[in-house]
């Protein structure tokens, strides 16, 4: 399986395409990504392997191997999405399959942070209004979604949802800012001057006593 | 919001500048690195043609893929070889201390930063890894990052981070004999849940905590991370103090008395406020169980699985889901389901007070028939440490498989692995799915005690029932 996509870049504002419908809570990195598939030193390999267990264990019945998923980029999850292990593997593997945007209840920390870090959006809603945005996506899997992130959307011919996004990340995706390293590195004054005035880094003169 | 909290007095000291989109630049202090997580970000920092910003407050080690029989190299596993190598070469270019293997400090990242010294109280501690919550047990703010981060980390020494809120939770009296500091961490998460700690760090305060030692508040610490909390601490006290003192990067001299008097002032103000805070009873936990397959749902071990009714509505389909994946009965007592492997290592519980814990209830005794046991520790100091003392011959003598340091069965990245339906007692931190090796291998969570009892009875065993 060898699909080119254009990883996301830039402004991000709007994700159009088909969803998937992935439901469960407590969907944990290992199952998005096992350790075995860890043991690489670049992501390049990880889209196809992508839940690999749970799709071994459902025989070509896993949302993501159904051929009508096939090319989807909008994933709605449930509740506590991406918990566990800190692998960025996960949402590597995940965007290298093809996703560019998420919606459930709620994500983990770490795996959220992970998702910014590579420009995915991803949203929030209530557990009743994500399972109805799921039941509606399952209707007819071949329509074309919009996730908006200047109005909060998602939406299709099917209807009309409004998700939450929290204000810092959808600004830094909204104005290409994700990329967080160029705003750390234009700091280095600041940091220089942080970094000398740390006691740990000053033989533990504080300029309370011992200066 | 809280203030005058341990967490914000150190998230105050690294503040750099405050970041368009709310977030924070935090300076980070200590950034740990291994084998897993770095390889591309070192990949990413130099397509933009950048350097590591601070190579002296970079560590690494290697730790996950390392076998735990043979380890000489090249490693059986062409591609666990190529990522020490990797590693290896981008600590040489960067010129980062690497503690590799043989150099008497390798081992479980979260064993030996602690161990070394490296790990202080107030510190920033960052590593792509998501049990570095570990080092909150030194009052230390300690999460884990993805591999962007690590990037991020690499190329400026800072994060952009949005402030937590802070969760206290106090822990009254102390825990009996033969419960430990895993058995009160599983009870809380099992009592709040997996996810209760997103958005918090939690600190744990009380005479209970008071009491632990540094290696029982690193267990502790170690796992608020499969309760959601991104980073768990304990205030510094003289336990942390003394068990510091003498550490190769732990202040000396006349630095030592300014460290002790700084590390002091950072401690939660008496008048300190807290998001919340939330109530336990340290004597009135058992030894804790899991039986599913998440790190909350676990039992008293004079329990039974819960059955759907007893559960909240929202927790039942997960239930389900983890009856047919362990095969187990609701309602089925937890004592007496048969093990097949017994695993005492991991950065949960792979340090000497675990070893010895586990050898108490190994000495004198025999691994039942047809069990696979075996200890791995969690880093060579730690080894050298337990065979000074003999542990490794009692537990050679009862039939566990003594073996050489790393993070062997507690995920599959290495030789060590479930195999099959294979059900273990493990001292690890996580049994997810598929997470120690096989897509169906099964997973008990529990205290090293806890698992030498399973050891030598052949199931799933109240330690306290042993006399030990
Ligand atoms: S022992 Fe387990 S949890 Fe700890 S660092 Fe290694 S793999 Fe991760």
């Amino acid at each position: 399986m060898t699909q080119t996509y254009d990883f996301p870049h830039g402004l991000i504002t709007k994700i159009e395409g088909r969803a998937l419908v992935l439901r469960g809570d407590d969907i944990d990195t290992d199952r998005i990504i096992p350790a075995r598939f860890l043991k690489c030193v670049s992501f390049e390999a990880l889209g196809a392997q992508v839940f690999a267990d749970d799709r071994k264990e459902l025989e070509g019945g896993h949302p993501f191997d159904l051929p009508a998923h096939q090319g989807a980029t909008i994933l709605v999850v449930n509740d506590n999405f991406g918990c566990g292990s800190s692998r960025e593997h996960a949402p590597q593997a995940l965007m290298r399959w093809g996703i560019r945007a998420l919606i459930g209840v709620s994500f983990a920390e770490i795996f959220y942070g992970n998702c910014l870090a590579l420009g995915i959006p991803c949203a929030k809603a209530s557990q009743d209004q994500v399972r109805a945005l799921q039941d509606a996506m399952a209707q007819d899997p071949s329509a074309t979604w919009t996730f908006d992130l200047e109005t909060s959307s998602c939406s299709s011919d099917l209807g009309h949802w409004s998700m939450e996004v929290d204000p810092g990340p959808r600004d830094m995706l909204l104005s290409g800012r994700w990329d967080a390293t160029g705003q750390l590195l234009s700091r280095d004054a600041e940091l220089q001057s942080t970094l000398d005035r740390l006691p740990y880094l000053n033989g533990f003169c504080t300029n309370t006593a011992d200066t | 919001m809280s203030s005058g909290t341990l967490y914000d007095k150190v998230w105050d000291l690294h503040r750099v500048a405050e970041l368009s989109g709310g977030s924070t630049q935090l300076l980070i202090g200590l950034h740990l690195i291994h084998e897993v997580t770095s390889p591309q970000a070192f990949v990413a920092l130099e397509d933009k043609g950048l350097k590591v910003r601070c190579p002296e407050r970079t560590v690494a080690t290697v730790d996950h893929i390392v076998p735990t029989t043979n380890q000489a190299r090249p490693f059986a596993d062409p591609l666990a070889e190529e990522m020490l190598s990797t590693l290896e070469r981008n600590c040489s270019k960067h010129q980062i201390v690497l503690n590799g293997i043989g150099s008497g400090r390798q081992g479980i990242v979260h064993v030996i930063a602690p161990e070394l010294g490296l790990t202080q109280p107030g510190m920033t501690v960052a590593c792509g890894d998501s049990h570095t919550s570990t080092h909150g047990a030194f009052g230390a703010i300690a999460f884990g990052i993805g591999t962007s981060q690590v990037r991020d980390v690499l190329a400026s020494q800072s994060l952009a981070m949005n402030k937590l809120k802070v969760r206290r939770l106090w822990v009254d009296n102390q825990l009996s004999p033969g419960v430990f500091a895993k058995d009160l961490i599983l009870h809380v998460i099992r009592s709040l849940g997996v996810k209760a700690g997103v958005g918090h760090a939690y600190e744990f305060a009380g005479p209970a905590i008071d009491a632990l030692s540094m290696e029982e508040r690193m267990t502790l610490c170690n796992m608020a991370i499969e309760g959601g909390a991104r980073c768990g601490y304990v205030n510094p006290d003289q336990t942390t103090f003394d068990y510091l003192e003498g550490r190769p990067y732990a202040p000396s001299g006349e630095a030592w008395h300014r460290a002790m008097r700084w590390w002091r002032s950072l401690a939660s103000n008496a008048d300190a406020v807290f998001d919340d805070e939330l109530r336990f009873d340290a004597a009135t936990i058992a030894p804790t169980v899991t039986w599913g397959i998440t790190p909350g749902q676990g039992i008293g071990v004079d329990e039974q699985v819960p059955t759907p009714e007893q559960l909240d509505p929202a927790d039942r389909p997960i239930a389900e889901e983890a009856y047919r994946y362990m095969d187990l009965t609701p309602g089925q007592a937890i004592a007496g389901v048969p093990v097949d492997v017994c695993f005492i290592g991991s950065c949960t519980n792979g340090r000497l007070s675990d070893l010895k814990a586990a050898a108490a209830v190994a000495r004198g005794r025999q691994v039942a028939a047809g069990i696979k046991a075996f200890v791995v520790p969690g880093s060579e100091q730690v080894a050298r440490a337990a065979e000074a003392e003999g542990l490794d011959q009692v537990f050679r003598d009862a039939g566990f498989e003594w073996r050489e340091p790393g993070c062997s069965m507690c995920l599959a990245m290495n030789p060590d692995r479930l195999e099959g339906r294979q059900i273990s007692a493990s001292s690890s931190n996580r049994n997810f799915k598929g997470r120690q090796g096989s897509a169906s291998g099964r997973t008990l969570l529990m205290s090293p005690a806890m698992v030498a009892a399973a050891a030598v009875t052949g199931h799933v065993s109240d330690v306290r029932l042993l006399g030990v």
